[in-house]
C-alpha cells in the first residue's frame, strides 16, 4: 500500500520566549484512501501538526512527504477544511466552492454544481453564506476541499462548533460524500465517539509535547451505521481510548 | 424592501419638517430681523430668485469638489494599499499622516496659495488633504480587520501573497472603504467652500463671503441649504454604490446575526 502521507520524526517549538515544546519526534502515516483520525485533548498540538503539513511554517527537525515528495515548509500541497466560517461572505455559494481551484488555476464550475446537488444543496448555489445554517456551511466548505486537485484532505475539527444534533448528521453526511469519492483523509477530532465512527485508524496523542500515544486499528466495516455505536466492540474501545487519555494526562 | 426603505426616510423628514416650522414660526412671532435670520420662506423665496447666480456658483464648486475628492479618493487608496503591504513603511508614514491632518487648514491654505496661485491647483491641493485621510485610515483598518482563521484557510491552500490581497483582504476591506469615502466626500463640499474663501472669482464660498459682508443673511442661508443639498447627494450616490457593490454587507441584520 503507497502512502499519501508520511510525517517522520517531526519535532517543533514555538519561539515564544519561553521555547513550549509542542512536538516531539512524531511520526504517522495516512495510506491512499485512508481515514486516519488524531485524537487528543485541546491544546495537545494537532493544529500545530496540521500547520506544518500546510507549510505554513517549517518544522525544527523531521520530514513530511505527500506522494513521496518531501514538502518541508511549501504550501499548497493539500486541501484543508477549518473548524468553522471558512467561507468567503462576499462570494455566494457557488463562487466559494470553486475559490481552491481559483488558486491552482482551473475552475470547473460544472462540476462544482453536480458536487453541490450531490450534497443536497441544490438551489443554494446563488445565496450568500450568512443566510446558510452552520451546518450547511461546513457542507458547502467540505464540497470546496472535495473539489481540490490535492488529494490529501485535512479535517481540523469540522464538526466542533455545531450542536450535538446536527453533528451527528454532518457525520454520516461526511462519511457518505466521502465514500463515493475516496481521498486520504487526516482528521482531527477531540470527541472520542467520532473517531471511532468515522475512521479506519485512531491516532491517540498525548498532552504536550505530543507524541503519538497509542495506534487503535477501528475495526467495522464501511459503509458504516450509526447503530455500530451500541455494538459490544465500539463500547470496549471507547472505554479503552478514555483510559488512555485519562492516564497521560495523570503522566504529566 | 420599498416599505422598509420608506419608513426610514419618513421620521427625518418629518423632524426637518418640524425645525422648519418652529423657525418659521418664531421668525414671524418675535419678529426677528432679516438681517439676522430671516425666516424659511424667505430664503426659499430669495434662492428662486437668485437661482441662476447660485447654480452657476454651485457648478464651479462642485467641480473642484469633485476633482478634489476624486484626486484625495486616489492618494488615500493608493496610500492604503502600499502601507499594507510594506509594513514598515507603515510605521513611519502612519504618524506623518496623522500629523497632516493636524495643520490647521485656515494657516495652510494661505501659503498653499502663495505658493501656488489663485488658480485651481491650491484649492484641489486643499480638498485633497482633507479627502485623502478618512479614505486611507478606514482602508488601512480594513486591511488589519482581516479575518485572521480566513487568512490562515488561504494560506494553507496555497494562495499567494498576490491571491490572499485580491481575494480575501481587498473585498473585506471594501466596507471600511465605503465608511472612509462617505466621510470624504462629505468633506470635499467643505473642502471646496474654505479654498474658495482665500480667493476665487466664482463658487459658494465667494458668493457667501459677500452676501455675509453686505448683511444679506438670507442669500447666506441659500447658500448653506445648497452646500447641504449638494453634501447629500454626494453622499447618497455613494450609498447606492456601496449598495451595489457591497451586496454582503449592506444587509447588515443577517449578517450581524451571524457575529454575534
Amino acid at each position: 500500500m503507497t502512502n499519501k502521507l508520511e510525517v517522520r520524526n517531526l519535532t517543533h517549538k514555538f519561539n515564544d520566549g519561553n521555547g513550549v515544546h509542542v512536538l516531539d519526534n512524531l511520526s504517522l502515516d495516512v495510506a491512499d484512501g485512508e481515514f486516519v483520525t488524531l485524537l487528543g485533548p485541546s491544546g495537545s498540538g494537532k493544529s500545530t501538526i496540521f500547520n506544518l503539513i500546510g507549510g505554513l511554517y517549517a518544522p525544527d527537525a523531521g520530514d513530511i512527504y505527500i506522494d513521496g515528495a518531501r514538502v518541508n515548509g511549501t504550501r499548497g500541497n493539500i486541501s484543508y477544511l477549518p473548524q468553522q466560517d471558512s467561507l468567503l461572505p462576499w462570494r455566494t455559494i457557488e463562487d466559494n466552492v470553486v475559490l481552491v481551484q481559483e488558486i491552482t488555476g482551473d475552475v470547473d464550475k460544472e462540476t462544482a454544481r453536480r458536487w453541490l446537488q450531490r450534497a443536497g444543496l441544490e438551489g443554494y448555489e446563488k445565496s450568500y453564506p450568512n443566510t446558510l445554517s452552520g451546518g450547511m456551511r461546513q457542507r458547502v466548505a467540505f464540497i470546496r476541499s472535495l473539489l481540490s486537485p490535492q488529494e490529501l484532505m485535512l479535517l481540523d475539527e469540522p464538526f466542533g462548533a455545531l450542536d450535538e444534533l446536527t453533528r451527528l448528521d454532518m457525520q454520516d453526511w461526511l462519511l457518505k460524500i466521502w465514500e463515493m469519492d475516496r481521498r486520504s483523509v487526516l482528521f482531527i477530532t477531540h470527541s472520542i465517539e467520532e473517531a471511532l465512527y468515522m475512521s479506519d485508524r485512531i491516532l491517540v496523542l498525548s498532552d504536550k509535547p505530543a507524541r503519538i500515544a497509542r495506534e487503535i486499528e477501528v475495526p467495522f466495516e464501511r459503509p458504516r451505521d450509526h447503530d455500530i455505536i451500541l455494538d459490544e466492540e465500539f463500547t470496549r474501545l471507547k472505554r479503552d481510548i478514555y483510559h488512555m487519555l485519562r492516564t497521560s494526562d495523570v503522566e504529566d | 424592501m420599498r416599505r422598509i426603505s420608506s419608513w426610514s426616510v419618513i421620521p427625518p423628514l418629518l423632524a426637518i419638517l418640524a425645525i422648519l416650522v418652529i423657525w418659521q414660526l418664531a421668525a414671524t412671532l418675535f419678529d426677528i430681523r432679516t438681517w439676522i435670520l430671516p425666516s424659511p420662506v424667505q430664503i426659499i423665496q430669495e434662492g428662486m430668485e437668485i437661482y441662476p447666480r447660485i447654480w452657476s456658483h454651485s457648478l464651479s464648486t462642485i467641480q473642484i469638489a469633485l476633482g478634489g475628492f476624486a484626486i484625495g479618493v486616489t492618494v488615500g487608496l493608493v496610500l492604503a494599499i502600499l502601507l499594507h503591504l510594506m509594513p514598515r513603511a507603515k510605521q513611519s508614514i502612519y504618524p506623518l499622516m496623522i500629523l497632516s491632518q493636524n495643520v490647521p487648514i485656515i494657516a495652510l491654505a494661505p501659503l498653499l496659495v502663495l505658493w501656488f496661485g489663485f488658480g485651481t491647483l491650491p484649492k484641489i491641493l486643499i480638498i485633497t488633504l482633507v479627502c485623502f485621510f478618512p479614505v486611507a485610515v478606514s482602508l488601512i483598518d480594513g486591511f488589519r480587520q482581516t479575518n485572521p482563521t480566513l487568512l490562515n484557510y488561504m494560506q494553507m491552500i496555497g494562495a499567494s501573497r498576490r491571491q490572499v490581497f485580491f481575494k480575501l483582504e481587498w473585498p473585506s476591506a471594501l466596507p471600511y472603504f465605503f465608511s472612509g469615502l462617505k466621510i470624504s466626500a462629505t468633506y470635499s463640499v467643505m473642502g471646496a467652500v474654505i479654498a474658495e474663501w482665500l480667493g476665487a472669482q466664482e463658487g459658494l464660498g465667494v458668493f457667501m463671503t459677500v452676501a455675509s459682508s453686505a448683511f444679506r443673511t438670507d442669500q447666506v442661508f441659500v447658500a448653506i441649504f445648497v452646500i447641504m443639498a449638494i453634501s447629500l447627494i454626494l453622499f447618497g450616490f455613494i450609498m447606492l454604490l456601496e449598495k451595489w457593490l457591497v451586496p454582503w454587507d449592506t444587509d447588515r441584520k443577517g449578517a450581524n446575526r451571524d457575529d454575534e
